[in-house]
């Protein structure tokens, strides 16, 4: 890309924003107009703000997060489908001093790791667990997923998901705040810069109280996928809007009393 | 060396562990090893081992996976339809090089099958059993001693090969009670550095990342090099093996785990009616003692391999002998635990068989 202003000019400028070294030089493989690469930032600066880099592990998921470790600048491991909070529970009973957080799909979290996922919940394991909750499988080309809304068309739902064939979509972070276990649980979305500000603040409570061995915290992030909606990422983000917030609203579900 | 105890077999195998430096333990009850997971939730925790009891197999070792990739000393144990559901997660683990113990205390299948003891899991445990080309290291006890001793050995072997390591046992070996002696063994002179583990990113080194996932085909053909490169160097180092009369035998008995002390009863009551019957016990069911059975083949007239299944080991076994002599087959299944008279029995018929020159049927 060639650059717009010249040196001199560019010495002029308030400088408001630097990469933090959270995140690596890697380009996003997202498709343009993703959430995924907003979330990633989100909990980067997050841990960048936070001074914890050396002292936080994350745990990828399968699915289009997959590669999260390519740009997440921190040691990380990478789960099985569905398996991430299992994995994520074994690397913080070994090393509880850690900061230790999941990042998983809709697929991942509230499908095939739907027990995994509980139980980590209702044990009250120490550890954050991000929720991106696109209403489908993006990197399998555009399956339903669990949270897939009613009358959604997905390629294995190209009618429109019904009642009759696939039941009702799973509203698992209402169903794991009513754990005990389960300390802090919020909903939020990357899809307006202030929608990342609160995400941001949830992301830094978290942290906190992971430090403070409060149990889990759960951050649902309503995000989009324009490729498997077939959608530009404007008309994405409006329809996330008009049709999303509806059965998944923003904002705190469960805060420490 | 402690003082002798009388202990059950998943008991000594469990103050083993503990013995062993295990720092996490992660399983989930199912007859016949829930002992493990019973006297580690008493003993170990009293020690200061972690111990969780999961909400499945398939959690257990995913546990284990984030625990080894932490850089801790880390098992589980299960019996035959759990260590089934754990297969997607060895194979993730032995991809990811994590290393780890893993105890299959057999039991009958398929199916639910019976708790019984059974060795219904060999083509599974030495073969790979998930998905992908990987190999397990597999130590197949014969004795509560053994249970204990070869918890150690595992350990150091999974950390020398950062590779996966199965103990096979049976039903039988996890719930008799036996004589066990604990060897001296201090963990801190056997725990190696493990630079590669996810423990937090220092400034001074690059991210760690624990991964099975390699897109490419070439950077995915490349790690199963090093995977088979690995193997080989297993293969090549570390089979273990042991002979009961050999030396003089005309037929040799094939046979692991249980089955291989009851071959040995079966070779002594077959010596005192004059047939040289000796003994081949492989210890390391991968890598598999191919050699040593092919050198073996040029000395007996024949082999009969004895298993608790349908003839599974029997299938190595041939393929060490190449055809040089006849390898018949005798199995007890279910549950059922061969007696050594009916293994005498087995000889003598092919005693018979062998002077005739005749070749011996297959099953």
């Amino acid at each position: 890309m060639e650059n717009v202003l010249n040196e001199s000019e560019l010495a002029q400028m308030e400088r408001v924003y630097v990469k933090p070294d959270t995140l690596t030089d890697t380009r996003f493989h997202y498709c343009p107009g993703c959430g995924h690469s907003v979330a990633h930032r989100a909990i980067m600066e997050v841990v960048d703000e936070l001074g914890i880099q050396e002292q936080t592990i994350g745990v990828a998921p399968v699915g289009c997060s997959v590669f999260a470790y390519n740009y997440m600048n921190i040691d990380m491991q990478e789960a099985a489908h569905g398996r991430a909070s299992a994995v994520a529970t074994g690397i913080k009973r070994v090393l509880p001093d850690r900061y230790v957080f999941s990042y998983q799909g809709d697929g991942d979290l509230a499908a095939i790791g739907t027990a995994e996922t509980i139980h980590t919940c209702n044990r009250g394991e120490n550890i954050l667990m991000v929720f991106i909750n696109n209403a489908i499988y993006g990197m399998t080309g555009g399956q339903m997923a669990p949270t897939t809304l009613l009358g959604m068309k997905t390629s294995t739902s190209p009618a429109g998901r019904t009642v009759e064939t696939a039941g009702y979509p799973l509203k698992i972070t209402d169903m794991v705040a009513m754990l005990p276990g389960v300390y802090y649980v919020s909903r939020h979305s990357v899809h307006t810069p202030n929608a990342v500000r609160q995400l941001k603040k949830a992301l830094t409570k978290s942290f906190q109280y992971q430090k403070e061995r409060k149990g889990t915290c759960f951050i649902e992030i309503v995000s989009n996928c324009p490729s498997g909606w077939k959608m530009t990422p404007v008309q994405a983000n409006e329809w996330l809007v008009e049709n999303m917030f509806p059965l998944f609203p923003p904002g705190e579900i469960k805060v420490p009393r | 060396m402690s003082d002798v105890e009388l202990m059950k077999g998943n008991e000594a195998l469990a103050e083993a562990a503990i013995r062993a430096g295990c720092r996490a333990y992660f399983g989930y009850p199912i007859t016949p090893q829930s002992e493990i997971l019973e006297y580690l939730a008493d003993e170990g925790r009293k020690r200061g081992m972690i111990v969780l009891q999961a909400e499945s197999e398939v959690a257990s070792i995913n546990m284990i996976y984030g625990a080894a990739g932490a850089g801790a000393r880390t098992m589980t144990s299960s019996s035959s339809p759990g260590i089934s559901l754990m297969q997607e997660g060895l194979s993730y683990i032995a991809s990811a090089e994590l290393p780890c113990l893993v105890v299959n205390v057999n039991r009958g299948g398929p199916g639910l099958g019976t708790i019984q003891p059974a060795q219904g899991d060999y083509f599974q445990a030495t073969k790979g059993g998930g998905h992908g080309d990987y190999h397990l290291i597999v130590l197949a006890p014969s004795s509560v001693q053994e249970m204990a001793d070869f918890v150690y050995d595992a350990f150091d072997l999974a950390d020398k090969y950062r590779n996966p390591v199965m103990i096979l046992s049976d039903g039988a070996l996890g719930q008799m009670m036996e004589k066990v002696r604990f060897r001296d063994y201090d963990p801190t002179e056997h725990l190696v550095a493990k630079p590669w583990a996810t423990t937090g990113k220092p400034k001074t080194r690059g991210a760690n990342v624990i991964t099975s996932l390699h897109i490419q085909p070439e950077k995915m053909e490349d790690i199963n090099l090093r995977l088979q490169a690995k193997y080989r160097t297993i293969e090549e180092t570390e089979i273990r093996f042991e002979e009961f009369q050999t030396g003089d035998a005309d037929i040799l008995l094939a046979g692991y785990g249980l089955v291989a002390r009851i071959a040995m009863k079966a070779a002594e009551l077959a010596r005192e009616k004059g047939l040289r019957v000796g003994v081949i016990r492989p210890i390391t069911l991968y890598p598999f003692p191919y050699a040593r059975i092919r050198e073996l083949a040029g000395t007996v007239s024949s082999i009969l391999t004895v298993e608790m299944n349908a003839g599974q080991m029997v299938e190595d076994v041939r393929l060490a002998v190449e055809g040089r002599v006849p390898v018949a087959f005798y199995g007890r299944m279910g549950g059922i635990i061969p007696g050594p008279d009916e293994i005498v029995r087995e000889i003598t018929t092919m005693a018979a068989g062998t002077r005739r020159r005749q070749p011996m049927e297959a099953h």
